[in-house]
């Protein structure tokens, strides 16, 4: 049997991984990636805790997540394909007007 | 043979989640996020939570990603760039502060390591134990309703949003 | 789980994974012939008695052309990018249940016809036509030539915008048969009143088919909804620049996913296996279904040779404001069916 701190520190290994992603990338989609990185290694340990306790409340909390993510990831992109419209870079260092 | 399994997942789940970071091309970040994303799915197979699994790769793996990749091939962003850019001082930060990180969360996890925890799902095994389709919608439709309605409504303003934003002017 | 449990998997996988390649050689020979019927031609008769040799003649033909990677290309991503298309279309088949079980007199011991039986069938089914869309999107990316590029990113508008009609109709059938394990939706198809137990026949459903159709045909590629491909305005799309054996790979996973789509389509709608005396033989089980399947495979190219290709603006408008649309109204009546006049399931 696997124990339920196994999953826990791969949940937390992987939620640095993203965080560290954030801070040195300057590419705003990888940016992104890294942040369902994140939130992907919180829905692991959400859902393990929830396989473990036998609490089903955990896994319709990851379903949410996920809805959520999708409706972040669409006007996320959204958002990125504009400013990459208007200054021809990705860079977010760029992005530094808070005006087009 | 289960603690094997788990093992092979996690390497797999690390590895490519560390390619996401290191890799130049925002394309192969993607494509290698789309592993994590597959080795976390079986591991919630390995959690009994088979809803979630599923769920996990039609709507992150089979939509979101899709979506990513989309735009970047539309965009068709300079293809290399250097893994740490401009903010040396940041990248160079980051190291320490990952490794503080990871070290707070191990003791913490230390205190648990000792204790016996038998899984719910080795001791339910019926077709509507907690992480079945069963189990999932019944508490979606009862007790969760409201969040869920909510859910919809969020991902209507995102719809008209995400329209809003990638419109060109006049059309 | 035995070692004897694994071996019976792996040799089952194995059978299916040969039957779908035969079938798959058949089939372009098959759509060969009833395109020439329906153009009132003769079409392949070369090759064997009644040119039945023609696929194996492709075959050798494919295997000896030059394997041409463009200079520029990708070449990891070029190289794995038919391999992607095709895993996903092959791993569907494995949930899908061809026959119920039967006596293996050699063996001595009682063999089910299906690989194996998931609760999350249908979703596991959902969850790999997802995946498909990726061999597509890549190849068309890592050939680094603008149809293919063009031909990629109208295949993933495609697939998303249809898989969302696909979806949806299937949670009609969903709704009306209240389990995900393909099995038993088979299973509850079975009864008395033979051919109307099918779910086909039943008051809802009928409406159900013919969503969940038009869209497997988009979600395959089919003409009309070819658009990924389109032959004369795209060159090829995705796959223009593959030749040789990359290029036979993409016409397998084009034609498995037929083979699947119309095997589901039967399992869901038209009762799978189950057919007159099958309870008594059960090796008839694997005939009936053969025969359903190539019913809706003969369909599909009927469709295939007599609609014009779909503009890309018709398509997505289809898509989003009418089977879609269709798709949440056929929801909505199932569930009202379902709420006022519960199935009774054998």
């Amino acid at each position: 049997m696997i124990p339920l701190w196994w999953y826990l520190g791969l949940s937390s290994l992987l939620f640095t991984i993203g965080a560290v992603g954030v801070f040195i990338k300057r590419n705003a989609i990888t940016i992104f990636l890294c942040i369902e990185l994140m939130l992907n290694a919180v829905n692991l340990s959400l859902v393990a805790m929830s396989s473990y306790f036998g609490d089903i409340g955990g896994q319709l909390f990851v379903f949410i997540v996920m809805t959520v993510a999708a409706a972040e990831a669409a006007v996320g992109l959204a958002i990125i394909i504009s400013i990459f419209r208007n200054r021809e870079s990705l860079n977010v260092d760029e992005a530094d007007t808070l005006r087009f | 043979m289960e603690k094997v399994l788990f093992i092979v997942l996690a390497v797999l789940a690390i590895g490519t989640a560390l390619n996401v970071i290191f890799q130049r091309n925002p394309l192969y970040s993607a494509l290698s996020l789309i592993g994590t994303l597959a080795s976390l799915s079986a591991l919630y197979l390995t959690l009994h939570a088979q809803f979630i699994a599923a769920i996990q790769i039609v709507v992150y793996a089979g939509a979101i990603m899709v979506l990513f990749l989309f735009v970047i091939m539309l965009l068709n962003v300079p293809k290399t760039q250097p893994v740490v850019e401009k903010h040396k001082a940041l990248g160079f930060l980051a190291i320490p502060f990952a490794g503080a990180m990871i070290a707070e969360a191990f003791y913490v996890l230390k205190t648990l390591a000792d204790k016996k925890i038998t899984p719910a799902f080795a001791i339910d095994t019926t077709d509507r134990a907690v992480g079945t389709t069963w189990s999932v919608g019944y508490s979606l439709f009862t007790q969760y309703l409201l969040p869920f309605e909510v859910t919809s409504v969020l991902i209507l303003m995102a719809v008209v949003g995400a329209m809003v934003l990638a419109r060109r002017e006049g059309d | 789980m035995t070692t004897a449990v694994l071996l019976e998997w792996v040799i089952k996988s194995a059978i299916i994974l040969f039957v779908l390649v035969t079938a798959v050689a058949y089939l372009t020979f098959l759509e060969r012939k009833v395109m020439s019927w329906i153009q009132l031609r003769i079409g392949p008769n070369r090759v064997g008695p009644w040119g039945l040799l023609q696929p194996l003649a492709d075959g050798v033909k494919m295997i000896f052309k030059e394997d041409i990677i463009p200079t520029e290309a990708n070449r990891w991503l070029y190289v794995i990018a038919p391999a992607i298309s095709l895993i996903p279309a092959l791993m569907t088949f494995i949930v899908i249940p061809y026959g119920s079980v039967v006596h293996v007199p050699i063996l001595d011991r009682d063999v089910a016809l299906r690989v194996t039986s998931m609760n999350i069938g249908l979703l596991y089914i959902f969850a790999l036509t997802s995946l498909g869309v990726y061999g597509l999107v890549l190849a068309g990316w890592a050939s680094n030539n603008k149809y293919s590029l063009l031909g990629g990113l109208r295949s993933s508008a495609q697939m998303i915008s249809y898989e969302l009609a696909f979806g949806i109709s299937i949670v009609s059938v969903l709704l009306y048969t209240g389990t995900l394990d393909l099995s038993v939706i088979v299973g509850q198809q079975s009864g008395r009143f033979g051919v109307l137990g099918w779910n086909f026949f039943k008051v809802p459903l009928f409406l159900v088919f013919i969503v969940y159709y038009i869209a497997s045909l988009a979600e395959c590629n089919r003409t009309p909804f070819d658009l990924p491909e389109a032959e004369s305005e795209l060159v090829a799309g995705y796959h223009t620049e593959y030749s040789s054996m990359k290029f036979v790979m993409f016409q397998m996973a084009e034609y498995i996913n037929l083979i699947t789509a119309s095997s589901i389509a039967v399992t869901l709608f038209f009762g799978g296996y189950i057919g007159p005396k099958v309870n008594y033989y059960p090796w008839l089980g694997l005939v009936y279904f053969a025969l359903k399947v190539l019913v809706l495979i003969l369909l599909a190219m009927w469709i295939r040779f007599t609609l014009p290709r779909f503009r890309y603006d018709q398509l997505m408008r289809f898509g989003w404001k009418f089977l879609l649309p269709a798709a949440i109204v056929n929801v909505i009546i199932t569930a009202t069916v379902v709420l006022f006049w519960p199935p009774q399931h054998p």
